[in-house]
């Protein structure tokens, strides 16, 4: 028996589904233009005025807007109410110069948190289930989108937030956690340390939602074997609002989104022409429904195909697949957002050259980042421990950048291989895509 | 009264020693003395050639990172005890040792170190003070010609 939230908008018909965004995509134009400046000149530049803005056959003729815009306008630039109207400010896992800021009213809030509701119902919730959320909580969307659906379910919820491998486990089998989220390396290294410990029969999951960063089919058969559950996806970013803007149901053949609060569109990366539906291209969402800080034709720079077929759980919102790749340079590592150029700032800010490569793996499901460093004069000395101490020097920075952990290895001047004159500045050797 | 040892960034993969020392080979240039410091990933080979010059000019042209240094090259009895004479004289003078390695010729019953230490000056001092010999780069070739 299929497991809905809010069935009447899930399950509603596609032409209930087209009329509620083309009156909220009408209103969030007018809404935006008239209180956010950044937008206005936007729209005024391009030429196009809300009143050209009718219906969601339109939505093509306004503007994109992508993370550098975001970057620009930071903090407030993009900012569509009041400060004072905003409870709460999230910010995305990139670092100096790449953080975004968004901000939510309460109402804001409480449509994502029905966003996250639908993902954990999906995943077969109830009022009578135990959510153990081990998504970080803080500036991260993670842990508390997650929280707050499972409050709308009405599931007890365990905020364990993420680490403490120990503690996790204890929760999990003194309290008889039945929903697990978090990212899934997490879930696969869980699943790991259950095992070492022989305590698998003292679990009661029987679901999990894992998401913010790339799996494979070969992971979720892993985890779902090892933890005796179904796992399911789920998608989100920041600026859009958090986990939850697509999620994955029983069939398991892709992500609903929640098309009632933002409109999707899939477009050709270079050209940024309108790609129809089933072709594979970059995913742009529309926010519809946001108070404080709507986004119009917001690029992801994540490469996916959408799909509208009728799907057997019955919902009728459009699936998206798993993203299977990127627009743009950026590796999400432990589920963390990094991008070469912030590799890049910190040789140069040591004063080195930026002659280095990235290597990303996956052992155990667990991600690895390790940076090839090519050595320089500057860095050399006779003394083992001083050259030692700068690797050391370099591990730190790399880590206050990243905020995760990252092997350095300094290997020989020009060693690190060149494509065509030109340094092959990552190597992913994850089979994600 | 030093010598110039020339330190060469290595990566610890397997060959990266013998490629160098073809180098050497191809280039006619003698080590006198090779000690080689190992890191989880890299290594720091350090060597005391003949020709220190042409040595850097050639690690130059093939692209290896290096340095030289300057450090003392001592001439000891090759005999038990000799080293212990040294070392307390510069542990009591509070000459602090850095690293250091050692060699032999094939001529004479002597031994040489090579010592890396912080203060130059003051170990020297210490040295010949205490009738220790040293012998400089220019010298280090003398050793070997027979």
């Amino acid at each position: 028996m299929p497991n809905y939230y809010q069935p009447e908008i899930e399950c509603a018909s596609r032409e209930q589904i087209r009329a509620w965004q083309d009156e909220r995509l009408v209103n969030t134009v007018r809404h935006v233009y008239k209180n956010v400046p950044y937008y206005r000149e936007m729209m005024d530049q391009k030429g196009v005025s809300p009143d050209d803005i009718r219906s969601v056959d339109d939505l093509h003729k306004l503007p994109f807007l992508t993370k550098d815009d975001l970057r620009n306008a930071y903090p407030y630039g993009l900012l569509a109410m009041p400060l004072s109207d905003c409870v709460r400010i999230q910010s995305t896992s990139g670092t100096t110069g790449r953080r975004v800021v968004a901000f939510y009213t309460q109402h804001d809030i409480d449509l994502w948190d029905d966003c996250c509701a639908r993902a954990i119902m999906a995943a077969g919730g109830t009022k009578d289930d135990v959510v153990h959320v081990s998504y970080g909580y803080g500036l991260f969307t993670g842990g508390p989108g997650l929280n707050g659906g499972s409050h709308k379910v009405g599931s007890l919820t365990l905020p364990m937030s993420s680490g403490n491998t120990e503690r996790q486990i204890q929760f999990m089998c003194d309290l008889g956690s039945t929903i697990l989220c978090c990212t899934p390396s997490y879930a696969a290294y869980l699943a790991e340390s259950i095992h070492e410990r022989g305590m698998q029969d003292q679990i009661k999951l029987k679901a999990g939602i894992f998401g913010a960063e790339a799996w494979s089919e070969e992971m979720r058969q892993d985890i779902q074997n090892k933890l005796g559950i179904k796992a399911y996806d789920i998608y989100g970013l920041t600026e859009i609002s958090g986990p939850g803007v697509s999620f994955e149901c029983s069939d398991q053949t892709g992500m609903h989104i929640n098309e009632d609060h933002f409109i999707a569109e899939i477009i050709d990366p270079n050209t940024g022409e309108v790609l129809p539906d089933g072709e594979k291209g970059e995913l742009v969402f529309t926010s519809i429904t946001k108070e404080a800080f709507p986004l119009l034709r917001y690029r992801t720079r994540d490469i996916c195909v959408l799909n509208r077929e009728p799907c057997s759980c019955g919902r009728t919102h459009v699936k998206m697949s798993k993203p299977m790749g990127r627009s743009d340079d950026m590796l999400i590592v432990k589920g963390v957002n990094v991008f070469p150029s912030q590799i890049e700032t910190v040789l140069m800010n040591k004063g080195y050259p930026a002659n280095y490569q990235i290597i990303v793996s996956r052992e155990n499901n667990s991600d690895k980042i390790e940076v090839l460093v090519e050595m320089t004069p500057e860095m050399f000395s006779d003394e083992l421990s001083r050259v030692s101490a700068k690797e050391k020097e370099l591990v730190d920075a790399m880590k206050a950048m990243l905020g995760i952990y990252v092997v350095v290895k300094l290997v020989a001047p020009k060693s690190i291989a060149r494509s065509e004159g030109k340094a092959v500045r990552v190597v992913d050797k994850r089979k994600l895509y | 009264m030093t010598a110039k040892q020339i330190s060469v960034f290595l990566e610890n993969k397997p060959g990266q020693l013998a490629e160098f020392t073809k180098l050497l080979e191809k280039n006619q240039i003698n080590m006198c003395a090779l000690s080689l410091a190992d890191a989880e990933d890299f290594g720091i080979l350090r060597i005391i050639v003949d020709d220190s010059y042409k040595t850097a000019c050639v690690l130059k042209d093939a692209g290896y990172v290096f340095s030289i240094t300057k450090v003392l090259a001592v001439e000891i009895p090759d005999k038990p005890g000799s080293l212990v004479h040294m070392l307390e004289m510069l542990g009591e003078n509070d000459v602090n040792l850095e690293y250091t390695y050692a060699f032999t010729i094939r001529k004479a019953d002597r031994a040489y170190m090579i010592l890396r230490v912080a203060d130059n000056e003051r170990a020297i001092e210490v040295l010949s003070k205490n009738g220790v010999k040293l012998i400089c780069q220019d010298n280090l070739s003398d050793l070997f010609a027979d």
